[in-house]
């Protein structure tokens, strides 16, 4: 679960981790309000959306010349203006694709005079098995260009799993970013805390793009954005109630608490699948049978009829999709189950379009019988290639 | 032969709640399996499953019944710690099937694992089977038949297609072991390749891999710095999958332009690997290999 750069201040807030003064608005004039509470002359406005590239992002109402998703306002009483022309629009950035996402929140914040702009991330390091943390005095920049371009300007440190980052690791890792005197020191303790905050809130990632020194010696993280690992938001449950509606599609939101792994994707051909890897192939064999997918659909390895009917209603009710593919492999999840559970989805919806089913494992006899005697239109195939090419074919072929 | 487990394994179950018994039920009955014992905190004393004895820790069921191996059905807050308990009891193989373990518990049970001589096998895994012997695991027993093909996966139901497919053209396995989808996993793709060319019965290995991480590259790695001495066959799936999404498995994801399917195909065919691009040719690639290195894997 990902979370906006205020969500991500306020969790920094409670670590220590230093950040400047501000707060969310929801219209301009909460905004305006915010600025004029602000002890600085100058304060940024900030769009709030969950795609980094704010900065350079623009928005679509206001075309190329228009503002930015992040504005530095130097007359104070301009910022309901500001965040009138932000909130409501919608910002398209190079992380968000063509269609852009909505700002429905904007962070106020204290203005700073910046001395140095540096970079740090905190992430798993599958191979090391432990949180890493990641800094670079190259800050403000694209980090994967950093990579990239200068992978000598990139400093790593895997840290203990439950220790965190030890003092002297983090000292080292400020003298890399060329931190001296005193902002070595805070410099350190950020990094510290950083990887504390990583640790204690089952975080998947922390980026701080840009952390500032600021003219006065002070680093604060200007930026903020972290990412949850959803196996550990069950313990955390003020982190889990910051998830953001807006963030997921409707069918997302619904599957979710069916407890069903769903994103939607752009195709016409709806699946059903058990098992994340299997549902990967189907999508790999729909896209070689020259069809494209509407959706990854894992109903799980231990799927219910209810949980099953629910699955078919998310799918059926994507008006995108042409046709649907359902391909199980049974093996906790009996074939009779599966095919109950469409039955029971199939009578209280109307299924407009063609129904692809292949099923193999446990109880695959008595799971295609019940399909066969059910009345519904369904093709079965025998294997996986068979079942993609019969439903790209009946994709094209359109909704009977 | 086999790897990792065989007809003499002494079956330990970790965690006897209702998933738990339903599938040491069906390992039971699979074959030779023999289940010596339960665990289940506060439950010693008592049976299951008709004669198994449960007791309340692992370091009691290691003084009663002697297990070497463990499979772990403890529910996610308490199942790295059910990992931990079994290597600390001194066993030497565990399963963990847990789907849903915070990756922060997984960190911390990896560092505690490291200086054990344990073998951890996922967790967030179907388990391993060694056809017509045992079956540690949740896999459906009845689609395996005992052969000479290694196969190592990190999912679970397209370890179970790729079972079939091998069975179906007349083939069987040795042992297949579900490796896991999770960020952190105790036996990794290259661990499960060294096991398998030592094994006498092994011919030759498929190796099922999806998008995330660098294990698959690790392998192809591996394979290529050791000349590996079997046929390899993979299939890497999600090689259609959009960036920065976690397609069902929390390892599952390509962050930041690392670990697409193309970079691992790429990979493990530089290594030599035969990798089929369609899920459902497996087996054939498989065939195809085999006639063409002049092995043979009939059993």
């Amino acid at each position: 679960m990902n979370v906006h750069e205020h969500q991500a201040k306020d969790v920094f807030r409670r670590f220590g981790v230093p950040v400047l003064e501000g707060a969310v608005a929801h219209t301009a004039a909460e905004a305006q309000a915010v600025a004029d509470r602000l002890p600085t002359p100058v304060v940024v406005v900030k769009s709030q959306v969950l795609a980094g590239g704010r900065g350079k992002g623009r928005f679509k109402e206001h075309g190329p010349d228009g503002p930015g998703g992040v504005a530095v306002v130097k007359d104070k009483a301009q910022v309901e203006a500001v965040a009138a022309k932000m909130l409501g629009s919608t910002l398209v950035t190079i992380q968000t694709g063509d269609a852009g996402e909505r700002v429905h929140k904007v962070f106020v914040e204290a203005g700073c005079a910046i001395e140095k702009e540096l970079y740090a991330a905190v992430t798993l390091d599958r191979a090391a098995r432990a949180p890493a943390i990641m800094v670079s005095p190259a800050g403000g920049m694209d980090i994967e260009q950093v990579a990239h371009d200068t992978p000598e300007l990139i400093f790593r440190a895997v840290c203990d799993p439950a220790e965190g980052l030890r003092g002297f690791q983090a000292r080292e890792l400020a003298r890399k970013l060329g931190l001296t005197g005193e902002a070595l020191r805070n410099g350190a303790a950020l990094l510290e805390r950083l990887v504390r905050t990583f640790i204690d809130t089952d975080a998947s990632l922390i980026e701080v793009n840009p952390l500032v020194l600021t003219k006065d010696g002070q680093v604060l993280a200007l930026d903020g954005k972290m990412s949850f690992d959803d196996n550990g938001l069950v313990r955390h449950p003020d982190l889990a109630a910051m998830r953001d509606p807006n963030a997921e599609s409707k069918e997302e939101q619904a599957a979710r608490e069916h407890d069903l792994s769903y994103i939607s994707l752009s195709g016409d051909v709806g699946c059903m699948v058990n098992g994340a890897g299997l549902a990967m192939a189907t999508m790999d064999m729909i896209k070689h049978a020259g069809g494209a997918p509407a959706n990854f659909l894992d109903v799980g390895g231990g799927a219910t009829e209810a949980r099953i009917t629910a699955a078919f209603r998310i799918i059926v009710s994507d008006p995108d999709v042409k046709a649907i593919l359902v391909n199980v492999f049974g093996g906790i999840l009996r074939c009779d189950s599966l095919a109950q559970g469409i039955v029971a989805a199939a009578r209280t919806l109307e299924l407009r379009v063609p129904l692809v089913v292949r099923m193999e494992g446990t109880k695959v006899d008595e799971g295609r019988k019940i399909l066969e005697e059910s009345g519904l239109a369904i093709t079965f195939a025998p294997g996986m290639a068979e079942a993609a090419e019969k439903v790209v074919a009946a994709a094209r072929g359109g909704a009977r | 032969m086999s790897v990792l487990i065989d007809k003499n394994t002494r079956l330990l179950l970790q965690g006897a709640g209702k998933a738990g018994l339903f599938h040491a039920e069906q390992s039971r009955a699979y074959c030779e399996t023999n289940l010596v014992g339960a665990v289940h905190p506060g439950k010693g004393g008592t049976k299951v499953l008709g004669d198994v004895p449960v007791f309340d820790t692992v370091a009691e069921a290691v003084e009663k019944v002697a297990p070497t191996a463990s499979m772990i059905f403890v529910p996610a807050l308490g199942a790295a710690d059910a990992i931990m308990e079994a290597a600390a009891a001194g066993l030497s193989l565990a399963a963990c099937i847990t789907e849903g373990i915070p990756a922060a518990d997984m960190a911390k049970a990896a560092k505690f694992l490291a200086d054990k001589p344990m073998r951890l096998i996922g967790p967030n895994c179907p388990g391993v089977i060694t056809p017509g012997q045992i079956k540690m695991g949740i896999m459906p027993g009845y689609i395996h038949k005992p052969g000479a093909i290694g196969i190592v996966s990190r999912s679970g139901t397209l370890t179970y297609e790729a079972v079939w497919q091998v069975s179906q053209a007349g083939l069987g396995q040795s042992t297949c072991i579900g490796i896991g989808g999770d960020p952190i996993i105790g036996t990794t793709h290259t661990d499960a390749l060294k096991l398998f060319a030592d094994d006498p019965q092994t011919k030759a290995v498929i190796l099922i891999g999806e998008i995330g991480g660098a294990g698959e590259e690790a392998a192809a790695a591996y394979i290529k710095a050791s000349n590996y001495p079997k046929p390899v066959v993979a299939f890497i799936a999600g090689q259609t999958a959009p960036p920065g999404k976690r397609m069902g498995h929390a390892g599952a994801i390509i962050a930041g332009g690392q670990g697409t399917a193309a970079a691992k195909m790429d990979a493990l065919r530089d290594a030599g690997v035969a990798v089929c691009v369609r899920p459902s040719d497996m087996a054939k690639t498989l065939l195809d290999t085999l006639a063409r290195r002049g092995v043979d894997a009939r059993s």
